[in-house]
Parts: C-alpha cells; structure tokens; sequence
C-alpha cells in the first residue's frame, strides 16, 4: 500500500471511530441520563419504576421519620404543587433537614416511594447541587420555584 | 509591599513573554536562527518571575495577610501552617497564578534544556508557549488578580473549605497542574514543528521527553485525587464521573495516545498527522478542563467562584487558541509528508488500535461530560453518571487493555498472525484458567463488567511481563522496563477496580457503645465515643477495637465540626490489609443512645492506586532509560572526535 493511500485509510478509520465513538454515546445517553423532576413533574408526565432519575424540592415540614434499625429514613418532598414520598439508607449530609432544599439520586419503587441512593443538600454557604441554586421556597404560599 | 512585588513580577513576565512573541516573530521572518540565544534568557527570566510571584502569593497566606483579598476570603489566622501553605491554591485566583507559574517554568525550562530541536523550530516553540501564555496573563492580570488588597482588613479572615483542610491538598493539585499545564509544551512543539515544517522523527525523540514528563505527573495528579476523594469524601468510592474528575481524565486519555503516537513517529517515523493532532488535542482538553471548572458553569469542591465574566474569558481563550492551533493545522498538513508505510500486522497497528480506542473513549467522556450544559441551554436538567460511563467506556476500555497485551508481543513493521498467536497463548491460557476460577467462586455475585475486568486484569498482566520473556534482565533496556511496568500497572489497577466493585460487603447500622458489629469476617467492638479538639475544629471520635480472629486494632472515626466556615465533614477510617482495606464512617446520633455507622470492607481496593504508581513509576524508567541513551550516544561521540 502506497504512503498516501495507507493515510488516506488511517484518516477514514479514524473519522468513522470518532463518529461510531459519538453514536454510541448518544444512545447510551438516551437510557442514562438522569434528568430532574420536582414532584409536580412526576405528577404530571409520570416516571417509571426503576428509571435514574434527580428528585429535587423541599422535605415537608414534620414528615421526616427515622426507621427502628436508625439508618433509614423516609420523608415526604414537595414543590407546593405536589408531594412525593421518599425514603433513604445511609448516612444524611448534615444539612439535610425538614423545611430546607433536597436534590435527591434515585429511583421510584413500584408502590411509587422514591428510593433515594444519595442526598445532595447544601454543602455549606458556598457549596450547593446546582439544581438547589435556583429554587425558591416561599414560606407563606408554599410555593416552590425552580428556575429552569 | 510583597502584594505589590508579586503583582510586577506578574507585569514583567508578561512584557517579557510579549517580547518572547516577538523575538520568535522576527526571528522566523528574517531567518536569524541565531535570536534563539536572545530569546532563551528571556524565556528563563519570564519562568523565573512566574515562580517568584508564586512564591509571593505563598508568603502572603502563609503570613495570613488578611489585607490582601484573596487571602481574607480564603484564609484564616488560626489554620494549621500546612493549610495555610497550601491554601495558597485552593481557591480559583492562586490555582490560575499556579497555572501560570507552572506554563512560564515549562517555558523557561525548554529553553534551558532542550537542545535536540532545531533551531528554528526551538524559535517557534518557545513563540507559541509565549503565545499561550499571554492570554493566561491577561486573564490573571485583568479578571482574576490575586494580589488585590481589601481595605479594611478583616480581623481573621473567612477560612478555607474545610474538605479541602487535608495533606492531600499539598501534594494532588500541583502534581496535577504540573502534568496538566506541562502539557501546553506538547502543544507548543506542535505548533513550532507545524510552523516551520519540521515534523519527522528526530521532532518526536526531541518531544517526547517533556510528553512523558507531563504524562508522569499527571498520572501522578489523577492517582493522589483519586486516593484522595476515596478517603475524604466518605463515601467509599474512588471515582465519581465528576465533570471535574473527568477535565482531568480527558487529557490524561489523549495524552496517552500522544505517548504512543509519538513513539511511533519517533521510531517507525510514521502517524505524523496524527501525533501533531493529538499533540494540540492534549492541552486543548486542558483549556477545555480549565473552562469547566473555572467558568462556575460546574458546581463541585473544585469550582470556587461562579463568576460568568471569567467564563467567558476562558471561552475566548479557548477559542482562539483551539481554533488557531486547529486553523494552522488544517493550513499545514498538507505539505507534511506521508511518513513510512507499514504491513497491516505489525506493532504500528495495534499502537493505531490504541489510539484510536483512547480518541473513542476520550469523546465519549466528552460528550458524557458536556451533555448536561448542552440540555440545560434548552431548559432540561439532566445528570450523566456512572451508569453511562461504566455501560460504554467499560467495554471499550477493556478491549483496549486487550490490545495493550497483544501490542508489545508484536514486531514493528510486519509480523506474522501465527507467531504472534504463539505468544499469546501463555497469557491466553491464564486468563482462560482465571476466568474458570472466578465464575466456581463468585457466580451469581459478580457482574459482567467486573468479571470481564479480572479476568482480563490477569490476563493481560500476564502478557504485560512477556516482554521479558528469555531476556538477560539486567541487559533489557530501561525504556522496556518502563513498558512492561507501566503496562503491569494497568492491569494491576484494573484488578483492584474489579475487586472493588465485584467483593466490596457494605454494612449500615446504628449501634450503641459497648456493642459489636460482625461483617465480611471482621468484628468490630464499638467501644466508646468522646469529644475531640483540634486546631480550628471539635470533633466526636468513636473508638472502634477491630479484628478477624487475630490482635485488635483500634480504628478512630471522627465526625469534624470546623467553624470558619461553619462546616461538619466526617473522617473516615481506614485499616488497610495485604488484601483490602476495611473502612469506617461515623455518621449522626440517633434515638436510643445510638450512632450509624457505615462499614466496608473492600477487598484489593488499593491496588488501584498502588498500579497508578506503577504506571507513572514505567513512564519514569522509560523517561530515564530514552535520555541516557541519549547521553551516551553524546559521551561516546565526543570520546570519538577526543
């Protein structure tokens, strides 16, 4: 194979690797991403059992109950418009509290409790999920606004 | 006064770097090959300020000199010297002064010890790390000035994040910035060798030096952060698919292809196109890592500021650098020509599998990356994770590490499919036979992903020692050595991560002082917990008397609470074994005199960090094992002409 040909086809190989590199991603990304719900979302499109998803709002005032083996928790999250129950094993971040901002990482059970793998709450006045930054909580109308 | 002296150091060096620009400029267009001897005093001075600034700004923390603002929002007076120390870089303003010191230190060290390039292609190198640096001045310069004074000084100063109050601190960023910055040599040499039409061998073997340096450290770097996240983080994992994980991983995979495009170049004198792509490629994903994490458009431990005025500095940068790189790139090319052909089995094309598989893996951690601010401009907010990245750089990756075992067993140029056949049936065979043990013992509890990884792991270890095979060991080259460790390291880690992720027993439990808690055949005897005082934090300690069967050992994990900035973290603690680690959270109070607890034992999880040394340890010996020969060749010609 003559030097030009020989570059000609590395250039083809490379280009289709790249492209095949780009399909595959997006596919996969179809399946993968997590997106983000608040409750009222979950209400209206609905999110299948099992599906990844980001669950964010506020946990209810008076709804966090600690389990008997006192590492599972379950909480209620709401937007104002809706409320969705969760639950959650393992340890808290300390932020994490009734009345304040929760992303949640997880997925719906069957009986459509939320099974939270992970909590992200404020880290500290710096640190924060970005989906936490734009939602607003008003305390007397109990409205939640979440900044797209 | 010292604020003010680190703020004209800065001012000179960037002069100078104009006056760099220049002097390559007029030394291309007139053809004086012999302002190179002007332009490499210059060079060094401009490193030497970019390093004395730097130095400056440490002074300025380590004195706690609240007056100047960066170090009243980052610092505070009753911190621990070490943090104080390397304070200095954990925010946005001293991590870009770090940036800049490392790039004007790279710059004046081509100056001072490259001496296989030539001439005017040294001229266009050192141009274009001018060049780059210039637009990293202004930056620093106009937008992120990190010698600005406050005035009123504030009493003590705001403190540093406290997840960042650790030794790893000291040690992760700057090995990182080293690697990842070092790599904007690669970048200039691509551009000098572009520019003067001097892409061929002897280009590579003088490039390939500061490549594996870079690749070293930043090997180094991406290790230590991992170690670093696993231990402090608390949750028990060691990679996480942060977008700012990935700025690091991004250049690290290019900068993997360039270490084995460049070998090629430099020995087989072929992929020339190729090599000065990955070269650009390299420190783009670099800028591009920078702009992640700097711009605030991530919010993570390792982005400080949301500031959209800085983003969009970094954006343009990005711009004109990629843009123009790429520009030159596509306006040269052509007239580099083809370099030598080679049979289709043959090492050249197992190293082009290679790349090609890193270029695959590397765009789809891209994308991956990317993903996410692309959606969030048509208002969905979507996460990618680990679920995208384990389903489709896993297998990839492991296809790669395939043909890393089969690489190193092929000849350059042509060889035969039966003997190279003949010697993999070796390696073949064990992991064939691992494959068999494996699925006896854990069937059913271990993933395909991480079945795949061991066996492969094993396999390819195996085939990675080949090399060595019926060879005097003592006689073998160093830059062999090298391969064959780095290689080893590669599947040592992969071991470790298939371990981890197939073995790994979690236990979760709230339980009193005084109880015990049995798991993967430990026992641990929670035997009190007590407060705890340190320099600028109190902490609840729980004494944990742990064994399996032999003597206790006591484990001591903490929950910290610092107050500037009114932060708790955890400490986790960690007991490492010849085959695992056992680790320990301490989480809050609970009803009934109670405290969770959060167990692992996480079997081998440390030979993913012990084969990250390795790695870098192989690309050390290969650095070594390359530069004296080429002493020696020098030594014994000088010798001849004596």
């Amino acid at each position: 194979m003559k030097a030009k040909h020989q570059r000609l086809m590395l250039a083809l190989v490379a280009l289709a690797a790249i492209v095949g590199a780009g399909l595959l991603a997006a596919s996969a990304l179809k399946d993968e991403a997590a997106y983000f719900y608040a409750p009222a979302d979950v209400e209206a499109k609905g999110v299948e059992p099992g599906r990844a998803i980001r669950l964010g709002g506020m946990v209810v005032k008076g709804s966090l109950k600690r389990a008997a083996d006192g590492v599972t928790i379950r909480f209620d999250v709401t937007d104002g418009k809706a409320t969705v129950p969760a639950t959650f094993s393992g340890i808290a971040p300390d932020l994490f509290k009734e009345g304040s901002g929760v992303v949640a990482e997880g997925a719906f059970d069957n009986q459509g409790t939320f099974v939270a793998t992970n909590l992200l709450a404020k880290h500290d006045e710096r640190y924060m999920p970005r989906e936490l930054e734009g939602m607003q909580y008003n305390e007397t109308t109990h409205q939640l606004k979440v900044k797209p | 006064m010292i604020a003010e002296a680190g703020l004209i150091a800065l001012w000179l060096a960037a002069s100078l770097a104009l006056l760099q620009l220049f002097l390559a400029f007029a030394g291309l267009k007139g053809g004086k090959v012999e302002l190179l001897a002007a332009m490499r005093p210059v060079a060094v001075a401009q490193g030497v300020l970019t390093a004395l600034a730097f130095a400056l700004l440490i002074t300025l923390f380590l004195r706690s000199d609240m007056s100047v603002l960066l170090v009243a929002m980052n610092s505070h007076s009753a911190k621990p010297w070490l943090y104080k120390f390397a304070g200095t870089w954990g925010n946005h303003e001293g991590s870009m002064l770090l940036w800049v010191a490392v790039m004007g230190v790279a710059g004046g060290a081509v100056a001072l010890f490259e001496r296989a390039l030539r001439r005017d292609t040294h001229m266009a190198t050192l141009g274009a790390q001018a060049a780059i640096s210039l637009g990293f001045y202004a930056f620093l310069l106009f937008s992120s000035n990190p010698f600005a004074r406050v005035d009123p000084p504030p009493p003590d100063g705001q403190g540093l994040n406290p997840l960042l109050q650790d030794p790893g601190l000291a040690f992760h960023p700057p090995t990182l910035y080293l690697g990842y910055v070092g790599l904007s040599v690669a970048f200039s040499f691509a551009v000098g060798a572009l520019l003067t039409r001097a892409v061929d061998a002897a280009f590579a073997r003088a490039m390939r030096p500061w490549v594996l340096g870079a690749w070293i450290l930043l090997t180094l770097g991406i290790t230590a952060g991992s170690y670093w996240a696993y231990y402090e983080l608390g949750w028990g994992g060691w990679w996480f698919w942060d977008p700012v994980e990935n700025a690091s991983l991004m250049p690290w995979l290019a900068a993997t292809a360039l270490l084995h495009s460049v070998t090629v170049l430099a020995t087989r004198d072929g992929l020339r196109a190729w090599t000065i792509m990955l070269a650009v490629v390299a420190f783009s994903m670099s800028m591009v890592g920078t702009f992640l994490v700097r711009s605030g458009i991530l919010t993570s431990v390792h982005a400080f500021a949301v500031d959209p005025e800085r983003g969009s500095f970094i954006l343009a940068l990005l711009a004109v650098y990629i843009g123009g790189a790429l520009a030159l790139f596509g306006w040269r090319i052509g007239s580099v020509r083809e370099g030598a052909p080679f049979e289709l089995v043959s090492r050249e094309t197992l190293l082009v599998v290679n790349n090609l598989l890193l270029s695959v893996i590397l765009g789809i951690v891209l994308i991956g990356t990317l993903y996410p601010l692309m959606t969030e401009a048509f208002g969905h907010k979507v996460s990618v994770g680990a679920p995208y990245f384990d389903r489709i750089a896993g297998p990839i990756a492991l296809t790669l590490m395939i043909a890393m075992a089969v690489g190193p067993l092929t000849r350059w140029r042509r060889d035969r499919l039966p003997a190279v056949g003949r010697r993999l049936v070796i390696p073949a065979t064990g992991g064939a036979m691992a494959a068999v043990f494996i699925a006896a013992v854990a069937w059913g509890r271990i993933g395909p992903l991480p079945f795949f990884g061991l066996t492969v792991a094993i396999g390819v270890g195996i085939a990675s020692l080949a090399p060595l095979w019926k060879r005097k060991l003592l006689r073998t080259p160093l830059f062999t050595w090298g391969m064959v460790i780095a290689h080893l390291g590669c599947a040592v880690s992969l071991a470790g991560m298939a371990c981890d992720s197939a073995f790994t027993v979690e236990k979760l439990v709230a339980a009193r002082p005084g109880e015990a808690i049995r798991t993967a055949g430990w026992t641990l005897r929670f035997v009190k917990i007590m407060p705890l005082a340190g320099d600028n934090w109190t902490a609840l300690q729980a004494d944990m008397a742990v064994d399996r069967g032999g003597r206790a050992v006591m484990m001591r994990p903490q929950s910290r609470f610092f107050t500037s900035p009114p932060t708790t973290t955890s400490e986790a603690a960690l007991l490492t074994q010849w085959d695992g680690q056992l680790y320990v959270v301490l989480g809050e109070e609970v009803e009934g005199g109670r405290w969770q607890l959060r167990i692992w034992w996480k079997p081998f999880v440390t030979l993913i960090w012990f084969g990250g040394v390795l790695i870098a340890l192989g690309g050390a010996l290969a650095l070594v094992g390359h530069e004296r020969r080429g002493w020696l060749v020098k030594w014994r010609s000088r010798r001849a002409v004596a």
